[in-house]
């Protein structure tokens, strides 16, 4: 697990770096990432699905964001692009690909409407975290 | 006060210029869309409609000015810019810049290049290709190989993108090198698991980004944009996976 922990953190600070995110922010990237790594890697290991598990993953990856972004007074896709990086299906795709090439169409497909419904997973949770976050501003603004 | 007010020519290019850079640099639709609108209504015009697709942006605002048009050719990810960018229509907002000192600042940051030294990008893509093997459950004898063809992909990436301005051939050469290059390293008994090492080091050219973003862009009703991200989305991912394919179909 404390590999896991280490190498989402690198993982995604290093991914911040490609992304450009602005360097005193980087720190922050490593550990929104190594937090949905967590969340992430913990659903699977108490077999929940893979897709289910994404989803709370982004969820929470979307709620560390939202309190970065307020703290830092920086756009929250700094975060939330960096800390999705280690979710994004593409091991899945991947295998995906090569089944495809080896002929073996019925995995491939299998394993390409998983990736797809993993990546859909994913943009739900950042999605719906940011409404309920709207939500409550105005809630509470009124 | 009415001589105060900047033209509204003006405020459509410092719109449109603000827009541009969001888009290139790989902000979200929505943002960009609201980042322009925020910014005409804070300069006087209180009604603007602004069209952003990938490819790129209509303005107009009401009245009998022209709408205007900007293509983008290129886009890349730089969230420094989209942080400085989001600052600027801040302080235009709150009234702390003019418009001429925003259109100032705003061309300064096109012209301007923000990004990390090459060899630190390099070297990121490279350790996160280690990291991205281990978290698939790889081995740690793996973890130098992983890191070398990553290395290697995204230098080739870099080099050959440079050269010939299709990112598709990019991605496509540099997955191809990639796939050999892991081969070889299996070959001659430096690395273990292929499948693993060729997953590592393939993650930072995935399209993870523009995935999510399209996703997320076609949930929010932006329909055009979102499927074109998808599209360009799923060439990647084809790029990757032929590149890596066109390995395996010789070994």
């Amino acid at each position: 697990m404390i590999v896991h922990l280490i190498t989402s953190f690198v993982a995604t600070a290093a991914f911040a770096i490609l992304f450009n995110a602005p360097k005193k922010t980087l720190f922050q990237c490593g550990f929104v990432g190594m937090a949905g790594w967590f969340v992430y890697i913990s659903l699977v290991e108490y077999d929940y699905d893979a897709v289910l598990a994404s989803f709370i993953a982004a969820f929470f990856i979307a709620i560390i964001s939202q309190i970065f972004a307020k703290m830092y007074k920086t756009p929250i896709i700094i975060f939330s692009i960096s800390g999705i990086i280690p979710l994004v299906p593409g091991g899945t795709a991947y295998d995906a690909m090569r089944h495809f090439v080896e002929n073996d169409y019925n995995t491939a497909i299998q394993l390409a409407a998983k990736a797809f419904m993993i990546s859909g997973a994913i943009a739900v949770g950042l999605v719906i975290s940011e409404v309920l976050n709207q939500l409550i501003l105005k809630i509470r603004l009124k | 006060m009415e001589n105060k007010l900047p033209q509204t020519i003006e405020v459509i290019d410092l719109c449109l210029l603000a827009g541009k850079i969001m888009l290139q640099c790989g902000a979200e639709t929505y943002r960009v869309e609201d980042t322009m609108t925020r910014i005409a209504s804070s300069l006087g015009i209180p009604s603007s409609h602004s069209y952003v697709t990938p490819t790129g942006i209509i303005f107009s605002i009401d009245g009998t000015e022209p709408a205007k048009l900007i293509r983008i050719y290129e886009r890349t990810t730089d969230l420094y810019k989209v942080t400085v960018v989001n600052g600027i229509s801040r302080k235009i907002s709150s009234g702390a810049l003019t418009s001429d000192e925003a259109f100032k600042k705003l061309m300064d940051i096109e012209k301007a290049n923000f990004t990390f030294p090459l060899y630190q990008q390099i070297l990121a893509a490279a350790i996160s290709s280690g990291c991205f093997l281990m978290m698939f459950l790889g081995q740690w004898k793996d973890f130098i190989p992983a890191i070398i063809t990553g290395g290697v992909g995204f230098i080739c990436f870099v080099y050959i993108h440079n050269l010939v301005k299709i990112k598709f051939f990019a991605e496509f050469m540099a997955s191809v090198v990639i796939g050999l290059s892991a081969y070889l390293l299996v070959y001659l008994g430096i690395g273990v698991q292929l499948d693993k090492i060729i997953i590592g080091s393939v993650m930072p050219l995935v399209p993870g980004l523009l995935i999510t973003n399209a996703v997320r862009d076609l949930m929010a009703g932006h329909l055009v944009a979102g499927l074109s991200k998808g599209a360009e989305a799923f060439l990647t991912a084809c790029a990757i996976g032929t590149g890596i394919a066109i390995v395996f179909a010789f070994y």
